[in-house]
This record gives C-alpha cells, structure tokens and sequence, in this order.
C-alpha cells in the first residue's frame, strides 16, 4: 500500500504499527492523494523516480504509529510551553529592570521639550567628536525631523537605542574578554554568536512573545541586545587577540598581574576595535528597533509598520528616511569618536 | 672576574610539541632533534643546558635564528616554562616559585628589553619609563623623578612628554634600556635589544650599555646573533646551535682555541685585530725586555697596537697593568694571532650545500 511497507513487515513490527495507530489530522499530501485515488479507484502505481525519501511522514504511511513530522514541530512547541512557566519564574526578575530602564528612557527623551534636548544631544555630540561640522549637521536633521512633526518618533527610537546599545556594551565587553582570555569560551560562544546573527529576527521574536507580555517594553529590548550584541562581543575579543604579542609579554616580564594587564594594556590597545564594534551595536540595534516595533516597539518603526499595513506609501516613505537619517547621525558620530580614539591611542603605528 | 654566580641554569630541557615529557625521555635516552621531529613531531628546542652566570657580568647568548636563545632567556624569568631542569638565580630555583613569588622575581630581581622595544604605545616615554614602579603600585608622583633621572641618563631629558611612535627606533630602544634600568633590579635581561637597530644607532646603544654596564654592574644577559656585538660585550660568551650549547667561555680564549667547526665558521669572518686584545696574546713575564719600543695596556686591541707600531714587526712592548709589568708583547707573536684560523675545511661552507 504505501512504498516503505517492507520495512515495517520485514522488521516484524508490523502488529505494533497497526495497534495504536495515530490518526492525527491528515497532511496535505495524503488528502491530495485520496482525492486522486477516489477519483481513480486504485493505488497510484509508484515508479522509481517519484521514489519518496524516508522522511517521517513517508515512514508514517507504511507505520501509523510512527511519528510525524508534525508531532516534531507539535513536541517542541510543547515542550517549550512546559518550560516556559518556570523559565519566566527566573527570567521575569532578571530582565524587569530593562523594562525601567525602557520606560526610563523613553519617558526622560520624550518629556524634555525640544529646546532642551535638542541642545544637550548636540553637547554629546560635541563631546564625543569635537567636531562643529558634525554638531552642524546634527543640529540640521534633527530640526528637520522635528519640522515634518517626525521628533517624537525619532526621540522614542533614540531612547531604545541608547539604552539597548548601553546594556550591549556593559554585556558584550566582559563577554569578548572572557572569549579572548580562554579558547574553550572562545569555541563554545562562536556558534552562539553565529546562531545569534542568523537567524531571522523574526524568528527570535516568537518565544519572547510567550514569554513576555507583548505590553512589556522588555520584550523589545531583549529581541534588540540580542541581536546587536554580537559586533561588540566579537570585536572586543578579536582587538584584545591582537595586541602586539611583545607587548604582552613585555607586561608579564615586569611583573604585571592579570588584571594590570587588563586595564593598562590589554583594553586601551584593543579600545579602536571595541569602538568598531560598538558603532556596529548601534547600527544593528536601529535596524533591529524597525522590526520590534511589530512587538509594539514605539519610534519611527511604528510608522514604517504602519506604511506597509495601510499601504500608505508616503508615511512609510518618510519614515523610512528618518531612520536613515538617524543612522547616519549615529555612525557619523561614533566614527568620529572612533577616529579619536585612534588618534588619541596610534597603536603600533610607527 | 671571579664573582658570585648569580644565575646558574642546569641540565635545562625544553620540547615543543603535545607530550614533551613523554619525548623527553627519548631525548634522554639519546635521540637527536632531527630524529625526534621526523618520529614524534616534537621540537628539541634546548638540550642540556648548563650556563652559569656571574655577578656584574655581561653574558652573552649567541647563536644563528632557531638555535634556542630567545628560547633560554624566557626561561630565566619563566616566560616559558621548561620541560625539565633547573634555574636558580640567588641560590633559589626560580621553577619552584609559586605565582606570587614569581611575580616579585619579574618584577623586582629581573627587568626585560625586547627586541622590537615592545613600549605601550598609549602611554608616554615617562610613563613607559617608569612602567616597573607603576606595576609595583607607586604611585606617579614618586617614580617620575627616579624615571625622568634615568631618561636623562641614556640622553631622552626632553622627550619625556612624547608617545614612543613619534621616536626613532633608537629613541625607542633608549626608552627601552631606560625602563628596564629605572626598576633597579639587579638583572638585566636583553633579547636582541640592539638587532633590529641600524649599524651606527647599534654600535652607539653597544657603547651606552658598555658605560652603563661600568657604572652599575648589573648582571646582564645579552641575545645576540652578532659575533661582532658578542665579542664587544660579552665577559663570558655562551654560544648555541640547535638547543645546544657548543661552547662557552672567555671571548678571547674562543677566538684563539675555537672547538667545533661551526664556531670555526663563525669566526672566520670577523676582524681579529680589532677584537683580540693584549692580554689573550701577550707572554707573561715581569721580566723587562731587553729593548722595547713603548707600553700597552692589557686590554688594548690589537688593532690599536698595529697602529701604534706603524706596521712594524720587529718592535717588542712592554705590557703595562697599574704602572707595573704584566707581560711582553712580541709584533711577531702579534701578527701570528692574527692568522685566521684555518678556515674550516669541514665546517659547514666547505660541505655542499
């Protein structure tokens, strides 16, 4: 009847295939396959090509009580709604303070009046870069963001950036240490790292929404760090990789202890490289804080959602460029904060 | 010249490799280093190692790349851990200290300069200088005038200020000497601290660590791959090939009674009369020559003597040590040390390559 049959008869399982036959719904193929075969009144004949590959479901028309590949997807579902009471039991406390920090953050950028907010950003940026070119052109955008009414959009994406990006850093550096400092942490954190920028955001957002409510700000902001986080861990634990090996060992022979080596050399020759891939945090937490807005994420992403749901070409549009112009403002900056830093430092470059 | 020992390395092994103990005793039991490559893929890096080290004496390790130095003189301040022997520096085996004790040895007893400077390029020269005190935990404020006074004394005064990038690698490796001075640990360790430097800057940094070397009478370990550098520095020259050490001894008694074919090489090259002094060739005697021309000193070279008799081989002087008579220096014994030795028809340039 069906092509793996002998399998199952030759193996002598036969009376245990047929005892407790799982009659779960039926898949696609097996209703298709009925619909034909009524129509014909007989089997379809299976010839060599259309030979099916022993997968589950194949298995499971030779054997009911096999598994199929829908019990698979079913089990893991199930098996992560079993977990997932206990899960939040130690997860919910652990991440409630981003929650603050979110509503923190979010509160403080919104309900400062432009005219002060606009000038303290504008100092930071002073700050970071010491460049009036830079606090001219970021003085520009954000007025212009502010004239097309888009300011409270762009404020809110800000906050979520500054705090996610902040936590990624405080996070990802000690992690990127301890990577450059053992082989073993280096080779088991790669695949997660790996796993972490793969997989598509929307995939990691699924499991959060089980978790967290969808009101909690947390939602987003784990679905955020986790994926911006990866640049500053990997580029921390490469800049430290690569200082000069002399200078390590010139650190050993005078006698530095671990942690003299950490902070008086290790870090500042590794800081241009740290500060590489902060930038890249903050990029990817922007591109990142789009999608969470489908997990009610407030900014800009609103509206670019709300573009692509209603169709509405020119407010999706436009949003759109506030991001990029966001992006820009942000990787303007920390370039020039990281050109400082290089400056400042001109590691081996003699 | 018969000082204390300071550092005495014994029967030192070290083998690179997955399972050096195990390749060891093959070693032990007499495999060479080609043959314990090819059959255990482990690499002999120092076979039996015995060096004693004086007080107040610069030792020098010579040997062509691959030969161990950089190898050994990591093992003096465990950088590298070796596989078997002993290191003792001060009476005590340094392969017994715990992490802690080791750290006071690197920190107090032992100070490093490197080949490539190895400075922190975000901290400036003063800084840099006073690298050892500030591991120790002294605060600024007391190490900048013990580290400014030892700027100033390899000629850096005003470039205390300036990141090591904006130096010369002369400047650099001034710095360099400095720092490792301005610890005031008795020993000195260099790894070919003056072979990445150009020949003038080189002979330069060779005179300021010989003056250095007067004043402070620092045990100094040298790495060298230079035979000319060796024979300047070295009171007492080590020199290695292949992990081994071929021989050792006084520089002088080398140059005349060189003992394997590939010192034989090595020394066939080097200008003789301006490295071999009065004193390895003179006879000793209080007895007055009959006629002498002048007087020496007994560690004048004989380059200077050369020059002083205008070439001519019939003269005879008087060697001098303190105003008394130490010897006789005869121009034709002079010239007959000069003779190289006879270029080594089984050392390694007469085989085929």
């Amino acid at each position: 009847m069906a092509t793996y049959d002998f399998v199952f008869s030759g193996l002598g399982l036969r009376e245990w295939c047929d005892k407790d036959a799982t009659s779960g719904p039926m898949t696609m193929a097996e209703l298709m396959g009925k619909s034909s075969a009524n129509a014909d009144g007989s089997a379809p004949a299976v010839s060599l090509w259309e030979l099916p590959f022993p997968s589950l479901d194949a298995l499971n028309k030779a054997c009911p009580s096999f598994a199929r590949t829908r019990e698979l997807t079913k089990g893991v579902e199930q098996g992560f709604l079993n977990v997932k009471d206990s899960l939040k039991i130690v997860l919910d406390p652990i991440t409630q303070p981003l929650s603050w920090f979110l509503e923190v953050a979010l509160y403080t950028f919104q309900t400062t009046p432009w005219w002060i907010m606009i000038p303290i950003l504008l100092a930071l940026v002073y700050f970071a870069s010491k460049s009036m070119k830079l606090v001219g052109f970021v003085a520009f955008t954000l007025c212009f963001l502010a004239f097309i009414d888009h300011y409270n959009y762009a404020m809110q994406t800000l906050a979520i950036i500054f705090v996610c990006a902040f936590l990624c850093v405080l996070l990802g550096v000690p992690i990127g240490i301890a990577m450059s400092r053992s082989d073993t942490m280096q080779r088991m954190t790669i695949p997660v790292l790996d796993m972490l920028q793969t997989l598509p955001p929307f995939v990691y957002l699924i499991p959060l929404i089980f978790l967290f409510s969808v009101t909690e700000p947390k939602l987003y902001g784990i679905a955020i760090i986790l994926y911006a986080i990866v640049p500053v861990i990997r580029l921390t634990d490469l800049g430290i990789r690569l200082v000069d090996k002399e200078v390590i060992e010139a650190a050993d022979a005078f006698g530095m202890t671990k942690r003299q080596k950490l902070y008086g050399v290790q870090i500042p020759l590794a800081l241009p490289n740290i500060m590489a891939g902060v930038n890249q945090t903050i990029m990817m937490s922007l591109a990142m804080v789009v999608i969470a807005s489908l997990v009610s994420a407030p900014g800009l992403g609103v509206l670019v959602l709300r573009g692509i749901r209603n169709l509405e070409l020119g407010v999706g549009l436009i949003a759109g460029l506030g991001i990029v112009l966001l992006a820009v403002i942000l990787d303007r900056v920390t370039k020039a904060a990281l050109a400082r830093v290089n400056a400042a430092s001109a590691a081996s470059k003699n | 010249m018969d000082n204390d020992i300071k550092i005495s390395i014994r029967h030192l092994y070290k083998i690179f490799g997955s399972n050096p103990a195990g390749a060891l005793e093959h070693v032990l039991a007499g495999m060479t280093k080609d043959e314990l490559m090819d059959k255990h893929r482990h690499v002999l890096g120092l076979q039996d190692i015995n060096v004693e080290m004086r007080d107040g004496n610069i030792t020098v390790i010579m040997g062509l790349s691959g030969s161990g130095k950089s190898t050994l003189i990591r093992h003096l301040n465990r950088l590298i851990e070796p596989t078997s022997g002993e290191v003792i520096v001060d009476g005590e085996n340094v392969l017994d200290y715990d992490e802690k004790r080791l750290r006071r040895l690197r920190r107090e007893d032992m100070s490093m300069v490197f080949q490539h400077f190895a400075l922190l390029p975000h901290r400036t020269v003063l800084e840099n200088t006073g690298m050892a005190q500030s591991v120790r935990g002294d605060a600024r404020a007391d190490y900048e005038q013990e580290a400014q006074k030892w700027l100033d004394r390899v000629g850096l005064g005003g470039q205390g200020h300036q990141y090591p990038h904006q130096l010369s690698g002369g400047m650099q490796q001034r710095v360099g000497i400095a720092r490792a001075l301005a610890s005031n640990s008795p020993i000195m360790l260099m790894d070919e601290a003056f072979s990445a430097l150009d020949p003038l800057i080189r002979t330069d940094m060779q005179d300021l660590l010989l003056e250095l070397q007067g004043e402070l009478q620092k045990t100094v370990v040298f790495i060298s791959h230079d035979l000319d550098e060796a024979l300047k520095l070295a009171d007492h020259l080590v020199i290695l090939k292949d992990g081994r050490v071929v021989q050792q001894g006084e520089p002088q008694e080398i140059l005349l009674h060189p003992n394997d074919p590939y010192i034989v090489d090595f020394i066939s090259d080097i200008n003789r009369a301006r490295v071999l002094r009065v004193r390895s060739v003179m006879e000793k005697t209080d007895k007055t020559p009959d006629a002498f021309a002048g007087e020496v000193a007994p560690d004048d070279t004989l380059e200077s003597v050369i020059a002083l008799s205008e070439g001519d081989t019939a003269l005879c002087y008087r060697v001098m040590r303190d105003g008394a008579q130490v010897g006789t220096l005869d121009m034709k014994k002079l010239v007959r040390a000069l003779v190289p030795t006879s270029a080594a028809e089984d050392g390694m340039r007469a085989r085929p390559t």
